[in-house]
């Protein structure tokens, strides 16, 4: 572990340090490469960085709440003037974008630096991040185990310490579900709450940034900078966020679901024991456990999977030579558009453009894309239920701790099942947060998932904060807060 | 064999608000290619379309005068398919939730109203440009203009009610002024303001089946709607009364060669895999919106051309000339407003004015400022009281329309103001009746018409300026003090 003092700080300390010029905004960024010199090597959570680049921007950050902290996004939202974006894919080799999307220009106006570009599934399709073009990401807990996905390499960049930030995007868990396998957290917010726009798109109505850091707090604080209508996206929502500045009030009065259902079969024994100390935890700090059997994992695998691939095979049509990214040599327009595609896209992103075209077929779109709306309605209605009975309720992020490299890269069913817990937030539209909560024996981070109703924001960063000091707030002073273990080298 | 042609207008109506359907881009024709053009327009990755108002207000202006049901909560639908001047490879449009229904378009054909049902009217955005193919060297290249890309277009369906190509011409000359009656669209089909897709099918006469339909595209003008319908319709009562199947397909319109082509059969047919579009929410038009809308609709032209018809007893041809264009029908109903009679005023408007604005390649906007209603008002009322002559009001017409300035002022300087003067007038009479001893003659022989001769002579010596009614009474007494 790295002797400077500055690494692994919250973001909102190393502001704090920055704007008392205790350190510069450069050193604040490049404390983050010296545990990089350590891990990025073997982990690769990085798609593009440039030393010029971070100190340039360092050195020119405006004064605001972030000055001086770098961040670390994913490949697939655009930046402009500095590094390529790629979303991980042949396809757009070497592409550069004109303009920053909504959520990099409030970052960089809040003072922080673009430390790096992410790595991440090609077109944030996949659990694992195996499926990008520069190669796979690997969990700094375990080497031989993935760092989850799509936005796996921003997760690991924050859990071994490359910065104390990070932005993805969550379609179907792609935030929460590599928060959960990296030990740290991982907040999905409301559909409408952040700009799309110039995030590249996979799932339109499912498409949401979604925000990596080691603290509740600096959760808060980002989730405050970046939320916020966007008229140059339709689907903001037109009024004000939640106020999310009361994160560390504590969760007495609060109730907590506990669909007990959901974990009986085929979740792993170290994630049933994380919810059922978190579930204790919280009850210790005031909050109420109310139990009940809840359903909508039933349908939400083959829904989520209609849905998404369906407008994925549609957003991703653009990318086909003409205008931007490789040009496969051809003779005319339509192998032009054959080769270019065929060689620009890996197999992941091929079969599900595939599923979807086929899903929105003339004879075939009642029989899919309807009947999946309809499921999707129906279950938006039923997590409304759900939090008629209560505040928010506690789920496993992924059935399973971190798993291997490879082991389910060839079974495509699979790697969606392990979505399972996750895409309900997508579908209903919904705010989750992933909390990370110690390790398990094995070494690797465990983690619960807090969901909530529309704009529930505050609630659940007020209960991830009461489970990130082990539910004790009441009671232990802040220098007593529990710092989740970092990643040990082996 | 006869048969009965079932016909089905698509068009589209390029719309003339200042910037693009989903982004702040101009939408004005002719600025150099790739000019116009953004992230969004271009569909460069991640880029979010954001609905312009103006041309949903457009749509409701259509839709409303043409007796739509207008769709409180419409929606956008994706259209896919690749083709390189469309740069997402999907078009937003409008689908099953499209944001008028209904209505119909009243057209007068042959001295007859006819109204014309139609099924729908949505909102899309227009494609680029190609133009292919080109060559550098031995390579062929195709370029693509995507200034166009993203313009907002409304299309218009009918309902299969034409039976005759002409019917079609006839829809379509209303559409175009109707759009430019409203001001939504300049409807120029040679810039392709106006499009316009045809389908046909023929059956037996009578017979309530439909037959297999072709779609023909690119009739982009008026008599080309006529002539490929007409070309198409020969062709397939060619095809049937040869005992053969007509088969499905895409025909495109050659006006140059006035020739039929295949572009696509059946086979071949795209499958657009519609959905809703998921970047847009459901576009919301309340109450509040259409009303407003309603309440500053002007007068649609039908009913102007009745109103003149029945209110100001025109002949129904003038109604429809003084009603082919708003600026028109404004400025006839100026000079009425000013005082004039309503079929003299038509009469010189139809003749005078439009003769002006034709000879000198006016618009008749401009052709207001040269000459405004209360000017021509007065100018008919001069004439009428005899203070001038028609041909001194035609004198002052033409150095208005080529120079400028007040008619009284050219009235003036001219000296223009109409002889009437018996005592004045007197030794002109005298003269042309002793310089025309045959016509005399005719005259007395009991040759009434011949009096009309001898009238103009004496206006000709006057330069124009003898008030006919009074050379007439002079020329009647001269020639009766005569015998």
């Amino acid at each position: 572990m790295s002797a400077n003092r500055w690494w692994g700080r919250p973001a909102t300390t190393l502001a704090a340090c920055v704007a008392r010029g205790e350190l510069s905004a450069e050193q604040a960024v490049e404390s983050g490469w010296e545990a990089a010199s350590t891990w990025e090597g073997d982990v690769h959570a990085v798609a593009h960085a440039d030393a010029t680049v971070r100190a340039r921007a360092a050195r020119t950050a405006p004064p605001g709440p972030l000055r001086g902290v770098p961040v670390i996004v994913k490949d697939n939202l655009c930046t402009a003037g500095d590094y390529p974006t790629t979303c991980g894919s042949r396809i757009l080799a070497g592409y550069r974008a004109p303009y920053d999307a909504t959520v990099i220009r409030r970052l960089r106006a809040a003072g922080a630096v673009l430390t790096a570009k992410g790595n991440m599934d090609e077109f944030a399709m996949g659990s694992s991040t195996e499926f990008s073009c520069y190669g796979p990401t690997r969990n700094p807990y375990d080497l031989t185990r993935v760092p989850g996905g799509s936005s796996g390499g921003p997760a690991a960049a924050v859990a071994y310490g490359l910065a104390p930030l990070g932005l993805g995007s969550d379609t179907g868990g792609s935030v929460r579900q590599p928060a959960a396998f990296c030990g740290v957290f991982g907040l999905k917010p409301t559909y409408g709450r952040l700009s799309r726009y110039r995030l590249v798109a996979f799932g339109s109505s499912l498409d949401q940034v979604g925000l990596f850091a080691r603290h509740a707090g600096d959760v808060a604080l980002l989730y405050s900078l970046l939320a916020g209508p966007d008229l140059r996206d339709a689907t903001t929502r037109a009024s004000p966020p939640p106020d999310v500045s009361a994160w560390d009030r504590g969760v007495k009065g609060l109730s907590f679901g506990w669909p007990e259902n959901l974990w009986r079969e085929g979740v792993e024994p170290e994630v049933v024991a994380a919810l059922e100390e978190a579930a204790a935890c919280l009850e210790r700090a005031g909050a109420r456990r109310v139990a009940f059997d809840f359903l909508p994992g039933t349908y939400a695998v083959a829904t989520y999977y209609l849905v998404a691939t369906a407008e994925a095979s549609s957003n991703l049509a653009r990318f086909d030579g003409v205008r931007y990214g490789p040009r496969a040599p051809s003779t005319d327009v339509w192998s032009l558009y054959v080769r270019s595609r065929s060689q620009g896209f890996g197999p992941e992103v091929k079969r599900r453009i595939l599923l979807g075209t086929y899903a929105l077929s003339a004879g075939y779109y009642d029989a899919f894309y309807l009947k999946a709306q309809r499921a999707r309605t129906r279950i938006r209605r039923e997590y409304q239920a759900a939090f008629g009975r209560c505040d928010f309720m506690l789920l496993p992020v992924a059935p399973t701790l971190a798993f291997r490299l490879g082991e389910k890269t060839t079974d495509p069913l699979a790697m969606y099942l392990s979505d399972i817990f996750t895409i309900g937030a997508n579908l209903a539209g919904i705010p989750g947060l992933a909390v990370p909560l110690g390790l398990a024996g094995s070494g690797l981070p465990r983690a619960v998932q807090l969901v909530g109703p529309e704009d529930s924001e505050p609630t659940l960063l007020r209960a991830g904060r009461a489970l990130e000091v082990r539910g004790e707030v009441a009671r232990l002073g802040r220098e007593h807060e529990t710092e989740f273990p970092w990643p040990m080298k082996r | 064999m006869a048969h009965e042609a079932v016909i089905g207008l698509e068009c589209h109506i390029q719309l003339a608000t200042r910037s693009k359907m989903f982004c702040e881009c101009p939408a004005e024709f002719g600025a150099s290619p790739n000019s116009n053009v953004c992230p969004v327009c271009l569909g460069l990755p991640g880029a979010l379309p954001v609905v312009n108002r103006a041309a949903i207000d457009a749509a409701l202006q259509l839709g409303l005068v043409l007796g739509c049901t207008i769709r409180e909560a419409s929606v956008f639908a994706r259209k896919n398919y690749f083709y390189p001047d469309m740069p997402k490879n999907y078009q937003i449009t409008q689908y099953d939730r499209p944001l008028c229904e209904g209505g119909a378009l009243p057209v007068r054909l042959c001295e007859t109203a006819r109204s014309f049902p139609l099924i729908r009217i949505h909102v899309e955005e227009d494609t680029g440009k190609s133009f292919h193919p080109e060559r550098t060297g031995d390579r062929p290249v195709s370029r693509v203009d995507f200034n166009r890309a993203g313009v907002p277009l409304l299309e218009l369906v009918t309902e299969p009610a034409f039976r005759q190509p002409e019917e079609c011409g006839a829809f379509l000359a209303g559409l175009r002024r109707l759009a430019r009656w409203l001001k939504i669209s300049d409807g120029d089909m040679e810039k392709g303001h106006l499009r316009c897709d045809a389908n046909v099918s023929l059956r037996p006469p009578g017979s309530a089946s439909l037959g297999t339909k072709t779609e023909i595209k690119n009739l982009n003008s008026i008599k080309g709607v006529e002539k490929g319908l007409t070309a198409e319709i020969a062709r397939q009562a060619a095809v049937l009364d040869a005992g053969g199947r007509i088969e499905q397909a895409t025909l495109l319109y050659d006006a140059d060669h006035d020739k039929l082509a295949v572009m696509r059969s059946k086979e071949y047919a795209h499958d657009y895999r519609y959905f809703p579009e998921p970047d847009l929410p459901q576009l919301t038009v309340d109450a509040a919106w259409v009303e407003e809308v309603r309440g500053r609709l002007p007068e649609p032209p039908w009913t102007r051309e009745d109103r003149y018809v029945d209110h100001l007893g025109l002949p129904a041809y003038d109604a429809a000339i003084l009603c082919e264009t708003r600026e028109r029908s404004d400025y006839f109903e100026a000079v009425v407003g000013a005082g004039t009679d309503a079929k003299r005023a038509s009469n010189w408007v139809m003749t005078e004015v439009l003769r002006h604005v034709n000879a000198r390649g006016l618009s008749e906007r401009e052709a207001a400022l040269r000459l405004p209603a209360k000017s021509l008002a007065v100018l008919i009322g001069a004439t009428e009281s005899g203070r001038i002559t028609s041909a001194s009001a035609k004198e002052v017409l033409e150095e208005v329309f080529e120079k400028g300035g007040d008619p009284e002022a050219v009235i003036a300087a001219r000296g223009l103001v109409a002889r009437s003067s018996p005592e004045e007038l007197l030794p002109l009479v005298r003269e042309v009746l002793a310089e025309n001893p045959g016509p005399v003659a005719q005259f007395r022989g009991g040759k009434q018409a011949t009096l009309g001769f001898l009238v103009g002579q004496v206006m000709k010596k006057s330069g124009g300026r003898a008030a006919p009614q009074v050379v007439q009474e002079l020329l009647r007494a001269e020639l009766g003090a005569l015998r």
